[in-house]
């Protein structure tokens, strides 16, 4: 009675893909860190605003702030991939569409990581001693 | 025997989500999602904005002009109020995952918790950024 399977996937018989618990403990691990560097980035955004881009960049010649802005990139790229992910799999039916928007959320995530990361190093590395 | 016709079982379903009356840890639940895809287009504009930063004071000046103007502030704004709303909703979802808060009426108290958290904490930061002079100039 609790078997809610398809007679195709009883015929099978493979059970799950047993990838499902990695999800499960990354989202929420992400998120755990995310509380913390989020809150920590509102407060830097009150700090950083008003001083324009001489302020922005003497901001960022710290090592602790260039460190902690990279982790909250990266952090935040592989949750809000994760829960994109999800959405995109609940939501798109049709495969093609499902697997270019899927490859599409990697890009756009990854790739906006990799710019975001190299701006950071570029601006605390030239910012000198 | 021979002509039984192959049995596929009637698999369950859930109601149309139009049969649903509205509540409100419904609501929350879907504004999870909602403010998660809002703050995905946050990260992105943090991204350009380090790229702004490392691209001379041209681009960081026309970017910060983008986001100092009234559509960037509502953008701002948008985004501050999806922060609390998603870190206030996403500390009910680590409290669920531990199998507590889960009565109905807890839930409902906690959802209205959530949604006056994010009201609340999105406008003080915005009252203090007027008075600290973030939004100047």
């Amino acid at each position: 009675m609790s078997d809610f399977r398809t007679a195709l996937g009883r015929a099978r018989g493979m059970g799950s893909a047993k990838h499902g618990v990695g999800h499960f403990i990354g989202q929420r691990v992400s998120a755990v860190a995310l509380l913390l560097l989020t809150l920590w980035g509102v407060a830097s955004a009150l700090s950083v605003a008003g001083g324009g881009y001489d302020g922005a960049r003497a901001w960022l010649a710290s090592p602790v702030n260039a460190a902690i802005l990279g982790l909250l990139i990266i952090v935040g790229v592989y949750h809000a991939g994760l829960g994109m992910r999800t959405i995109i799999e609940d939501y798109i039916e049709r495969p093609i569409t499902k697997a270019a928007l899927l490859i599409l959320n990697a890009f756009v995530g990854w790739g906006a990581a990799a710019l975001a990361l190299v701006s950071i190093l570029k601006v605390t590395f030239g910012a000198g001693s | 025997m021979a002509d039984a016709p192959p049995v596929l079982r009637a698999r369950p379903l859930s109601p149309h989500i139009l049969q649903w009356r509205w509540h409100i840890t419904m609501a929350t639940s879907i504004l999870h999602r909602v403010t998660g895809v809002g703050l995905y287009v946050g990260l992105l504009v943090l991204a350009g904005w380090a790229l702004a930063l490392a691209s001379g004071p041209d681009i960081y000046g026309t970017y910060a002009g983008l986001l100092g103007s009234l559509i960037g502030k509502i953008v701002l704004f948008g985004v501050t109020v999806c922060l609390f709303f998603h870190i206030a909703n996403g500390l009910r979802h680590l409290v669920w995952d531990f199998g507590k808060g889960l009565a109905p009426r807890t839930a409902d108290i906690t959802a209205w918790i959530a949604l006056a958290f994010a009201a609340v904490a999105a406008v003080g930061v915005w009252i203090l950024a007027g008075v600290t002079g973030a939004l100047g100039a």
